[in-house]
């Protein structure tokens, strides 16, 4: 099929025609009455939602096309450090849609949906198994989600033992839903510094810790992609002023079978499964941010938990200190059986294999661009690593304009500008499903691209070239915001 | 053993090693104080093959009673409905579900316009002006409207009917904890928002007035009539809602709703026990810089063709960390993906046809079910899709016993109304036929005679 990749795209609304439908709905196989008769005048609805009317061809090429203008995994490499955008099995996608996965009711009694349970409960016992937790709740919808009903059940664990401790410590290299989701638990946030090694200051630390510190929130590796080297240390610290230890979990593609938090001294831990666990990401969305943590935090648990008796599976509301629900239902179940199905097709030495070759890839594309980009840790790294792209800069192309001339050879960029620590940032995260020659091919460009900012910068400081729309006005898209179609303008 | 995910070889690994300057990959981890290393190997199963993972999964998925064999007059928030088959094979297109948030725009085009679109759909069923990209679910999407309520307002209270999904109003009271402000729910009488009650309750400390429409019961709220109390005190006016009911029923925008949140699952998603589905926000232009999420907006090129990115970002938690209202980061796109193909396959005459089709079985089936002896319809009042039976013994019983005729029953309201126990609540569908409808009522039947 020829797209002109020029032409700006038609919303379906444009396509729209009256009388054109791509459904089917049976006839009414029952009495008709009229809705007169059974609503209120008031509340029959009076003008029709604009929806479009097109045909089923005309909606599959629609969406169709949208793809094609829509950067996967599965379309080129993406190494959006802090993502972890590797490989999404197919397999996964088709267990998702067996019937007895897709086809069933939350509200269904518990005799019939054993299977289910069964997956459910398997998950949380090695999930907790992997993080070296005591127990795992499958509820939180995402990673940010996770965090916020840590730090409620953290609330509630320091408020049972008749403490006020209101202050959550986070490193200046946290994620920023770290400090958003304290303060929707009501918790405030200290930020402390990194060292010159990038690794959490520990004099700042000792000074941030007192008689209010709720609990340090922690990402180890870190966001720069190093390990928290101190971490027992840190943990000490946190621990003797009577705080807690969280554990950020977006970088634990770095540690499958080689640390676990729970061994690190954590006490409550999130996990991405759309990271780690090939979730897969969905354009944004769905995640799913399971949470794990030690036998002082289970009576907090949100309600309820998926317990064994015997040989039966059932769900327990009894848990009365419980925080209560944070999602509706039981979690995100089709994305936490993708990550169930991806346990089971990799066993315990395919995990240890994935860090192990996340970490390898990593280390290997770091030592290949040092002498290009400025590397401002120059130490192992850990599945991640980070670029400074101040020499560039020097030369007029910020790392805005490398991100953009990436785009021209078909990658998507790394991370950028964020941690917010290092000036011009990128973060670079290959993951382990990628080739060696992917790898090598994506070094080359950045090392074209770093002679492009010397040589001939412009081409670089007007990037992307080749893409089916070239930089767009983000200022006038926020100044003049325009969120939805109006039909006549 | 091989790993088919993995594809880094033996050699490769050799001279990546050698080009490092190590011989093992475990020197990379040497940072790692030797006390945490994990020793020995994962107490997980081992590794199976691609056969055998179809195997182990396909015996676990037949273990659940599931829609394909059984009719299903279960709803309570997630439904059996007609899903196109345009579905499946669009979010199943690896461009969308392999990508992350699209942060890169210009090649992110196809999920920003598919984001722009399913704002606009919202914005049309509701009757709302802005519409997200999206929430968790319809339960969270309300916690977080009530968030934004208070987070503007001087009271710290907020109101929610108690015909208010009972997990969404769960969630609401611990959200609410973590914000600091009271959840106060308002009494129901005959099936809808006590009115007296609520007018009771509202004084200027009230943030918002929160009802579901159609309620947790089925049943039309008189949103003219909260719409005037819920805004006597200057608090906002916030309606949970089904959106297919909006293909037939006048939607909360046209009654002066501040914010209008629900959940898109009716709409191209399957149950799959309740989750992932896709929460909608739909709120006043008023409000656009205070709602919650990612949100894409139309702008231009360099060379002035329109385009779509991410935009209002200054109200998100990357830019306002400590200073923000909301965390969401992740959200449930490919979902509204989904929702936006169905929304789009049924269309403007669809929407309205499955709507109605979905009154039709109901008013048939509650009918029906009224003739019966040992039943009873206790609330006489207008529904959409659902309704209210009092049954003869316990809920759990029938339901145990219409699973032998392959129908899986209705959802049991004395589970969170002590008051209604022996109350179930039924769901029927435009899927469910004639003929279901007719072998639940005479497994009713059946049921009451013993």
């Amino acid at each position: 099929m020829h797209v002109d990749k020029n032409q700006e795209k038609a919303l379906i609304f444009e396509m729209s025609k009256p009388g054109r439908v791509a459904y089917s709905l049976p006839d009414c196989d029952v009495p008709e009455i009229d809705v007169t008769s059974i609503f209120p005048q008031q509340f029959i609805r009076q003008e029709p939602a604009e929806l479009p009317e097109v045909s089923e061809l005309q909606l599959m090429r629609h969406y169709t096309e949208l793809s094609t203008r829509n950067h996967g995994v599965d379309s080129g490499f993406y190494p959006l450090g802090s993502c972890t955008m590797k490989y999404n099995p197919k397999i996964n996608e088709d267990v998702a849609r067996y019937a007895g996965f897709a086809k069933i009711h939350p509200y269904q009694s518990e005799e019939t949906i054993q299977g289910a349970l069964e997956v459910l409960h398997r998950l949380q016992e090695e999930l907790a198994e992997i993080t070296g937790m005591d127990e795992v709740s499958l509820q939180p919808a995402a990673g940010a989600q996770g965090e916020w009903t840590s730090l409620m059940m953290i609330r509630a664990y320091h408020e049972s033992r008749g403490e006020n401790r209101t202050k959550v410590i986070v490193p200046d290299t946290a994620h920023g839903t770290n400090p958003a989701s304290a303060a929707v638990a009501g918790l405030e946030t200290i930020t402390i510094g990194s060292d010159e090694n990038g690794q959490v200051n520990i004099e700042e630390l000792r000074k941030a810790v007192g008689p209010d510190t709720a609990a340090l929130m922690l990402t180890n590796p870190n966001t720069l992609g190093l390990f928290e080297e101190q971490i027992e240390e840190i943990a000490q610290v946190v621990h003797d002023a009577g705080g807690l230890l969280y554990y950020d979990g977006a970088n634990a593609n770095a540690i499958l079978g080689i640390t676990r938090p729970g061994d690190m001294g954590f006490d409550v831990v999130h996990l991405n499964l759309h990271k780690t666990f090939t979730g897969p990401h969905g354009g944004g969305g769905p995640g799913s941010g399971p949470i794990g943590c030690k036998k002082e935090l289970v009576p907090f648990l949100p309600r309820p938990q998926i317990v064994k008796e015997g040989d039966q599976y059932r769900f327990d509301f009894d848990i009365p200190q419980s925080i209560g629900r944070v999602k509706a239902y039981y979690g995100n179940f089709g994305i936490n059986l993708r990550a169930f199905t991806y346990i089971r097709t990799m066993g315990p030495e395919g995990l240890l294999r994935v860090s192990e070759e996340a970490v390898l890839n990593a280390n290997y594309m770091m030592r290949k661009l040092a002498p290009y980009y400025d590397l401002p840790y120059d130490r192992f790294c850990k599945h991640e690593f980070v670029l400074s792209g101040r020499r560039q800069k020097k030369q007029g192309v910020r790392t805005l304009d490398i991100a953009k001339r990436l785009l021209d050879f078909g990658y998507h960029p790394p991370t950028i500008y964020f941690p917010l620590i290092v000036e011009e940032c990128m973060m670079i995260e290959p993951t382990e499903t990628e080739s060696k020659e992917t790898l090598d091919e994506f070094i080359e460009i950045m090392i074209q691209i770093a002679r492009e900012a010397e040589d001939n910068p412009t081409i670089v400081q007007e990037a992307p070239h080749r893409t089916v729309v070239n930089r767009l006005d983000e200022v006038k898209a926020a100044r003049k915001p325009v969120l939805r179609f109006k039909k006549n303008g | 053993m091989s790993y088919r995910y993995l594809p880094m070889t033996v050699e490769d690994k050799k001279e990546m090693l050698s080009f490092l300057g190590i011989e093992d990959v475990n020197q990379l981890f040497a940072d790692i104080p030797e006390r945490i290393r994990f020793k020995g190997k994962l107490n997980i199963p081992e590794a199976l093959s691609e056969p055998e993972v179809v195997r182990y999964f396909s015996t676990l998925a037949e273990k659940n009673v599931n829609s394909n064999t059984h009719a299903y007059f279960l709803g309570a928030g997630i439904y059996d409905h007609y899903i196109p088959s345009t579905v499946d094979h669009v979010t199943r297109r690896s461009e969308f579900y392999t990508a992350y948030t699209p942060y890169q725009p210009e090649i992110s085009q196809g999920e920003l316009q598919a984001i722009f679109e399913f704002q606009t759909m919202i914005c049309e069923l509701t009757g709302m002006e802005v519409a997200n990209s999206s929430m968790y679910d319809g339960p969270t999407a309300l916690a977080e409207a009530g968030n934004l309520a208070v987070g503007g307002a001087k009271g710290k209270k907020v109101l929610v009917s108690k015909a208010v999904h009972p997990e969404a109003r769960s969630i609401l009271k611990v959200t609410g904890k973590g914000q600091g402000y009271d959840v106060v729910e308002i009494d129901v009488t005959d099936g809808v928002t006590n009115l007296q009650a609520l007018e009771k309750a509202v004084d200027e400390q009230t943030a918002a007035v929160i009802v579901q429409y159609p309620n947790f019961f089925g049943a039309i709220e008189d949103l003219a009539a909260i719409e005037k109390i819920a805004h006597k005190h200057k608090g906002m006016f916030i309606v949970s809602s089904n959106p297919l009911s909006l293909g037939i029923l006048q939607p909360p925008g046209a009654f002066g709703a501040d914010i209008v949140v629900g959940d898109a699952q009716p709409f191209g998603i399957p149950m799959q026990l309740g989750g992932p589905t896709c929460g909608y926000f739909a709120v006043r232009e008023k409000l656009m810089r205070k709602i919650p999420g990612r949100i894409v907006g139309q702008t231009t090129d360099q060379e002035g063709r329109r385009g779509f990115v991410l935009t209002l970002q200054a109200r998100e938690q990357h830019i306002r960390r400590e200073k923000a209202t909301s965390n969401i980061c992740s959200n449930q796109a490919l979902m509204a993906l989904a929702a936006s193909v169905a929304m789009s396959a049924l269309g403007k005459r669809g929407v309205q046809e499955m709507a109605l089709l979905n009154v039709q079985k109901t008013q048939y089936a509650i009918k029906a079910i009224s003739k019966l002896q040992g039943y009873e319809i206790p609330f006489a009042i207008p529904v959409f899709n659902e309704f209210v039976v009092k049954v003869p013994g316990k809920v759990g019983d029938l339901n145990r016993a219409l699973i032998g005729q392959k129908i899986v029953g209705g959802y049991d309201l004395g589970r969170d109304y002590p008051e209604l126990e022996g109350h179930m609540l039924i769901a029927v569908t435009e899927i469910r036929t004639k003929e279901e409808i007719d072998s639940l009522v005479q497994g009713l039947e059946a049921y009451a005679r013993g």
